[in-house]
């Protein structure tokens, strides 16, 4: 078996984030999650660099990894050249692949980012889509968007956009041909493979917790609702 | 000297772009994206193609870490397979995050090619498609900045406030992936980055400094991507704009996408929840991407290039301005009819 740091190194941007941390704190003194959060970059940069695995497992499956906001604002500061964002992007990515994720809170959340923008990728070829921006959902958007998303159609084509439609411009319809090419790379990079993981280890956990049909197969509406409304609770 | 201090002058190609669409911009603030083609094509004479087939490099996919590396990588390859056969070489970039992972990308292609050569490999297995690297990749704001005296040539209005005469005061918000992560691919570097500055500068604005400038806007993917998780996104927000406050700025000048739009909305959130605006008056300050400045100093029709898109209502800049608009045609459909309008505009009642 792999050992964790094995798993991290095969990620090539642990040697790109990681040359020797000197443990200053440079990246937590200007790193936006380490003011909102009980956070620390360095602590997780030091960790990595001990190769201890025990403690990468506690970290790959823990909420301080889900923290970060990948603003990058860590690598321009850090006097070694590292870059905290990229090592926790990679502890990110081996949590999905082992199913340490679900055993935080945070790190459960993928699955509605998967639900979300991973099905507008597949699905749109956008990340974000309009009709997606439901104004239920994100009333921080304000009245303008909820006019906009009520008017679709004649708001985008008065502005020059191509909404939904065949042909260049913003917002135009991505084509059965393009969205099936999406899909091959996603089948033949691995992305299909990391999709699939977050699904299954979702499933399983929301099997083992209690979320099931009538069936005893895992309900996934339900657990979503349950992911949607659990507490925050370390602040 | 350390790397986020270097004075940065970047190559900024100067014709012959491949434009590559923000899936963020495209959604909140789609006539901004539409007039910068213009202005490219029909101001300045330059050629950029606007193609069908490109998709969303999935950045934003990636940042929340739904979307491994090797895909992703493999999407930018596909980007610069499109470009490479409409024989482009030069790539202008909508997206701030699409823009630090095209650059990121190329990085890792450097230092390390058996990654290169597993993209090439994917995307031929996946797409029957080829690739060559692109010569430049710059950003709509670094074309925008390359022609900011051009453009000054051509201008109708001046950053000035018609009434006292004064340059308008003018606060820059460069998002976080345009030069943090390489700080030598950013106009000015990481920390004294310049490339908004110098465009409000040249059309005759002031660009005011303030202490958290370089503050991320709080977007945070996954923060704001999860409802439960927001207050993290808008607290940061909040952080600037408090920042900005004692400067009495004008208005707020973006480069990126989603700071635009995420600055544009927080103010309205933070209205309804503590019931204040930062701007000294009931509206907020109006945000603005350097592409609908550029097009508003060029006179185009405000309505026209979608600044009735944004919440905080950007009339009042429209007034300081001086600028000949029509306050009637701001909710009517390209065929003149009325289309309803927002129930709210602004920040506060
Ligand atoms: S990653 Fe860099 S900034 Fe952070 S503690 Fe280590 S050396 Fe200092
Ligand atoms: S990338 Fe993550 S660790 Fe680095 S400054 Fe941003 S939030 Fe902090």
């Amino acid at each position: 078996m792999r050992t964790m740091m094995q798993k991290l190194r095969e990620d090539v941007r642990l040697k790109e984030g990681l040359n020797a941390c000197m443990g200053c704190g440079i990246c937590t003194a200007v790193c936006p999650a380490a003011e909102y959060f009980e956070y620390d970059p360095r602590s997780i940069v030091v960790t990595v660099q001990s190769g201890n695995e025990e403690k990468i497992r506690k970290l790959i499956e823990s909420d301080t990894i889900w923290m970060c906001g990948q603003c990058m604002s860590c690598k321009p500061r850090c006097p070694r050249n590292n870059c905290p964002g990229l090592i926790i992007s990679v502890l990110r990515r081996v949590s999905q692949e082992t199913g340490a994720f679900v055993k935080s809170r945070l790190g459960r959340q993928q699955y509605l980012i998967l639900k979300t923008i991973g099905t507008n990728i597949l699905e749109t070829g956008y990340c974000v889509y309009p009709a997606s921006v439901v104004p239920e959902t994100h009333p921080e958007q304000g009245d303008v968007w909820k006019w906009i998303y009520d008017n679709k159609e004649a708001v985008y084509e008065r502005v020059g956009a191509n909404l939904d439609k065949e042909g260049p411009g913003a917002m135009r319809k991505i084509g059965r041909e393009n969205l099936d090419e999406l899909e091959r790379v996603f089948a033949e990079s691995g992305g299909q493979t990391l999709f699939t993981s977050i699904v299954e280890y979702s499933r399983a956990y929301a099997k083992e917790s209690g979320f099931v049909d009538a069936n005893g197969q895992p309900d996934m509406e339900k657990y979503t609702d349950f992911l949607l409304n659990e507490d925050n609770d370390e602040k | 000297m350390k790397n986020s201090q270097v004075n940065v002058t970047k190559e900024i190609a100067d014709d012959n772009y491949f434009y590559l669409r923000s899936c963020i911009r495209q959604n909140f603030f789609p006539g901004a994206e539409n007039v910068f083609l213009d202005i490219l094509k029909n101001k300045l004479g330059k050629n950029i193609i606007d193609n069908a087939n490109h998709t969303s490099c999935t950045g934003i996919g990636y940042h929340s870490d739904i979307v491994p590396y090797e895909t992703y990588q493999t999407m930018v390859a596909r980007q610069f397979a499109l470009m490479t056969e409409h024989g482009f070489r030069n790539a202008a970039v909508s997206c701030i995050t699409s823009y630090g992972g095209y650059h990121e990308v190329l990085e890792t292609w450097k230092e390390f090619p058996e990654e290169e050569a597993k993209a090439r490999k994917n995307l031929k297995n996946a797409t029957g498609r080829c690739f060559e690297i692109p010569e430049n990749i710059s950003h709509s704001c670094d074309i925008i900045y390359r022609f900011r005296h051009d453009i000054a040539e051509l201008a109708k209005y001046k950053l000035i406030n018609k009434q006292t005469g004064k340059p308008l005061r003018i606060v820059d918000h460069i998002g976080c992936h345009y030069a943090k992560i390489f700080p030598d691919k950013g106009v000015g570097g990481a920390e004294k980055n310049t490339v908004l500055s110098a465009v409000v500068e040249a059309w005759g604005g002031e660009s005011v400094d303030y202490p958290e400038r370089r503050h991320c806007c709080g977007f945070g993917f996954r923060h704001y991507l999860v409802k439960n998780n927001r207050s993290y996104s808008i607290s940061n927000s909040k952080k600037k704009f408090e920042s900005m406050e004692p400067y009495c700025p004008d208005m707020i000048v973006t480069n990126c996408p989603g700071c635009n739009m995420f600055l544009d909305k927080w103010q309205y959130a933070l209205a309804k929840i503590e019931g204040k605006t930062y701007s000294g008056d009931k509206n907020g300050i109006p945000v603005l991407s350097s592409e609908e400045l550029a097009a508003l100093v060029l006179g185009y029709n405000p309505w026209d290039i979608g600044l009735q898109m944004h919440q905080v209502d950007v009339e009042p800049l429209l007034e300081k301005i001086g600028f000949d608009y029509n306050p009637d045609e701001k909710y009517l459909d390209a065929n003149g009819n009325f289309m309803g309008k927002p129930e709210f505009i602004g920040c506060l009642d």
